[in-house]
C-alpha cells in the first residue's frame, strides 16, 4: 500500500480498527479528540460500536465490560481524563482483562495546558491506580510507529490478559506524517475461555472479578499477577538505540522527544562531540539492561534523561545505570518542548565538568 | 498571482495543508505591497494553526486576527470581534484560514452576510494523500460538507498534494489528476498548484492553475 498522510490521532484509531477493535468508549478531551471523532465516523460503517460515555469513569467501565466479554476494545483520553479512568484501569488489571488505552499526554498537573507533555510517565508506569499492578506501556516516536504498535498492542493485551497503554503526547496526536498500514505479524493467541459470553447451559458461568474476600486468596492472586509480569519483563522489552557505540554522553528519551534529541546529537557531532541515544519503546517493561550495558562502556561518561516533564523517567535511568555512571536530567514541562540547542548546551556543560 | 477576490476563504480537509497555503499566500500578498490581513478561523485544531506564525507575519506587516483570548494555545471557540473590521474595511486584502472540516467551517457561517454582500473566492485545498479526499467522490463529498456548514460556495480548487517532507513530483501530479477530475465534474477551475520550491522547475508546463512555490513554515519541533 502506498503512503498516505495521516494525523496521529486518526491513524491510531484506524490502526485499532485494522487490529479488529470493534468497541470504542470515550469522552472528548483535547488533544486527542480526533480519535473518538474518527471512531464515531467509522464504527457505524463496520458494524462496530462507538459510544460517547457521560464521563471518563463511565467510558473505562464500559471498556471493562466489553473486555470481560472478550471483545477487542479501546478507549482514549488525555492526561486529566486518564486520571479519571484510573479506578477502572486498576479493576481491569486486577480482573486480568485485555484492552488498549491511549493517552495523548498534555501539560499538567491539574487542567494544565493542551500542549504536548510527558508528565504522565509515573502514572502510566508506576501504577496510577491503587494496588500492585502493571500496565504494558508502549511509547511510539512517529505516527508510523504508533500505527504499528497499536495494532500489536491488541495482540499483546490478549496474550497476557493485561491492559496495554499507548503513551503518546499531544504532538503525536496532532501531527501529520506519512503512514503505511502494513500487514502486522499476528501472534498466536490463547482462546478466551474466560470470557463472559453465555454458558449455553454447557458449563459453569465465567466470572470476571477483582474482588478476593479472603486475604490469602488475594495474596495468591497478586503472586500470580507478578509471575505474569515477570514473563512480560522477560519477553517484551523493546528499545531503539542510535550512535551509542563510542558515545561520551548517552541521552535517554522516548516518544517525540527522542526525535528532538537526535537533532541535538547531530549538532553535537558537528562539534566533534560523540553523543548517543537510548530510546525505550516499552516504558514498562523498561529496558534497564540497555542502560546498564551502556553504563559499562568505557567511553560513556554520563547519561542525560531528556523529557517533557520535570524528570520522571530519569528515575528508571538511574536504576539502570545503578551508580556506575552519573545520570543528569534536562526537560521542559507544562507543554513546552526542549530544543536541540538547549539539549546540546546542557550536554556540553556536563561533559565540560561545569556541573 | 494572488489576483483573486479581496476576501479569500481557505478551506479543506485538515492535513491538506490549508494553513501552509494560507500563510504562504498572505506572505505573497504582503510582498506584492498589499495591505494584508490573515484571519485564523480555526477553532477545531489545537495545534499547527496560522496564529502560531503571528510574530513572523506581523514582521512582514501582515495583520493577524485570531482568538479574542490571549495566547496561541487555547482551544476555545472564541472568535475576535476584530474579524469584522477587515471584512468591512475594503482597503484590506483578506485571507481567511478556516478549520479543517465541516465542524470547523461552521465558524464561517456567522459571517455569511458579508459574503452575500461582496464577491469572494473560496478555495478548496486538496491533498490526494489524505484518506477522505483521495478519490473524486471523497473530495466532492468533503467539499460539499464544507459548503453546507459554512453556507458558502467553493469557487476554485487548489492542488496541494504532499507527504510532508517526503513529497515527490509524482505526488503533486497525482493530486493534479485528481483535481482535474474533480474540476471536470464540478465545473470549478484549478486556481493554484502548490509546490515546495525544489519542485517548481520539474513541473510540466501548461498545468491547469498557477504554480505557487511555497516555503514550509508549519514545522514540527525537530524540523527547525
Amino acid at each position: 500500500m502506498a503512503k498516505e498522510l495521516w494525523k496521529g490521532n486518526e491513524a491510531v484509531a484506524e490502526a485499532a480498527i485494522k487490529a479488529g477493535c470493534r468497541f470504542f468508549f470515550g469522552y472528548p478531551i483535547t488533544p486527542q479528540n480526533e480519535i473518538p471523532e474518527y471512531m464515531a465516523m467509522k464504527m457505524p460503517q463496520i458494524d462496530g460500536c462507538f459510544l460517547q460515555a457521560e464521563s471518563e469513569v463511565a467510558a473505562i467501565n464500559m471498556v471493562y465490560g466489553a473486555a470481560g466479554a472478550g471483545a477487542r476494545v479501546m478507549t482514549s483520553s488525555s492526561s486529566p481524563g486518564i486520571s479519571l479512568k484510573q479506578e477502572g484501569i486498576t479493576y481491569i488489571a486486577g480482573a486480568e482483562l485485555p484492552c488498549v488505552i491511549v493517552n495523548m499526554v498534555r501539560g499538567g498537573p491539574g487542567l494544565g495546558s493542551i500542549q504536548p507533555a510527558q508528565s504522565d510517565y509515573f502514572q502510566a508506569c508506576k501504577g496510577g491506580g491503587h494496588g500492585d499492578y502493571r500496565l504494558i506501556v508502549l511509547a511510539p516516536a512517529s505516527v508510523q510507529e504508533a500505527v504499528d504498535l497499536v495494532q500489536e498492542a491488541f495482540d499483546i493485551a490478549d496474550q497476557y490478559r493485561n491492559p496495554v497503554m499507548i503513551l503518546g503526547d499531544g504532538m503525536m496526536g496532532q501531527m501529520m506524517e506519512p503512514v503505511e498500514f502494513k500487514e502486522v505479524k499476528k501472534r498466536s493467541l490463547p482462546e478466551k475461555t474466560w470470557a463472559t459470553v453465555g454458558t449455553k447451559g454447557k458449563r459453569k458461568p465465567n466470572v470476571v472479578n477483582s474482588l478476593y474476600i479472603d486475604a490469602a486468596d488475594c495474596h495468591n492472586h497478586n503472586v500470580d499477577l507478578f509471575k505474569k509480569y515477570a514473563e512480560i519483563e522477560k519477553n517484551e522489552v523493546r528499545v531503539d538505540t542510535y550512535n551509542v557505540e563510542n558515545a561520551e554522553i548517552v541521552f535517554v528519551a522516548y516518544g517525540t522527544t527522542a526525535r528532538i534529541v537526535k537533532n541535538a546529537i547531530n549538532s553535537l557531532a558537528k562539534e566533534g562531540i560523540k553523543a548517543g541515544l537510548i530510546r525505550p519503546v516499552t516504558l514498562w517493561p523498561y529496558p534497564y539492561k540497555a542502560i546498564e550495558e551502556a553504563a559499562e562502556k568505557a567511553s560513556v561518561k554520563a547519561f542525560m534523561s531528556v523529557e517533557m516533564s520535570m524528570g520522571q523517567m530519569v528515575e528508571d535511568v538511574k536504576l539502570g545505570a545503578n551508580g556506575k555512571k552519573p545520570v543528569y536530567f534536562y526537560g521542559k514541562a507544562g507543554g513546552a518542548f526542549p530544543t536541540p540547542k538547549g539539549i546540546a548546551e546542557e550536554a556540553k556543560k556536563i561533559l565540560g565538568g561545569a556541573k | 498571482m494572488f489576483n483573486d477576490k479581496r476576501l479569500r476563504i481557505i478551506t479543506g480537509h485538515y492535513g491538506s495543508g490549508k494553513t501552509e497555503f494560507a500563510v504562504n499566500y498572505a506572505f505573497g500578498l504582503a510582498e506584492a505591497g498589499k495591505k494584508t490581513a490573515i484571519v485564523d478561523l480555526d477553532i477545531v485544531n489545537p495545534y499547527f494553526r496560522s496564529r502560531e506564525k503571528e510574530p513572523l507575519l506581523t514582521e512582514k506587516g501582515i495583520r493577524v486576527i485570531s482568538s479574542s483570548i490571549k495566547g496561541i494555545s487555547g482551544d476555545l471557540p472564541a472568535l475576535s470581534p476584530e474579524i469584522y473590521s477587515v471584512l468591512q474595511d475594503t482597503s484590506y486584502e483578506v485571507v481567511l484560514d478556516v478549520g479543517g472540516d465541516k465542524v470547523g467551517a461552521r465558524a464561517l457561517g456567522r459571517y455569511h452576510e458579508y459574503f452575500d454582500r461582496e464577491p469572494y473566492d473560496m478555495f478548496f485545498v486538496v491533498n490526494a494523500n489524505r484518506h477522505q479526499t483521495n478519490t473524486v467522490d471523497g473530495a466532492i463529498s468533503y467539499l460539499r460538507s464544507i459548503e453546507d456548514s459554512s453556507m458558502q460556495k467553493v469557487t476554485a480548487l487548489v492542488n496541494n498534494t504532499h507527504l510532508c517532507g517526503n513529497t515527490t513530483l509524482e505526488d503533486i501530479m497525482k493530486g493534479q489528476k485528481l483535481c482535474e477530475d474533480v474540476s471536470t465534474v464540478l465545473g470549478l477551475p484549478i486556481k493554484y498548484v502548490v509546490a515546495e520550491k525544489r519542485f517548481v522547475d520539474l513541473l510540466p508546463k501548461g498545468l491547469h492553475g498557477e504554480v505557487l512555490p511555497i516555503n514550509i513554515y508549519m514545522k514540527k519541533p525537530w524540523e527547525d
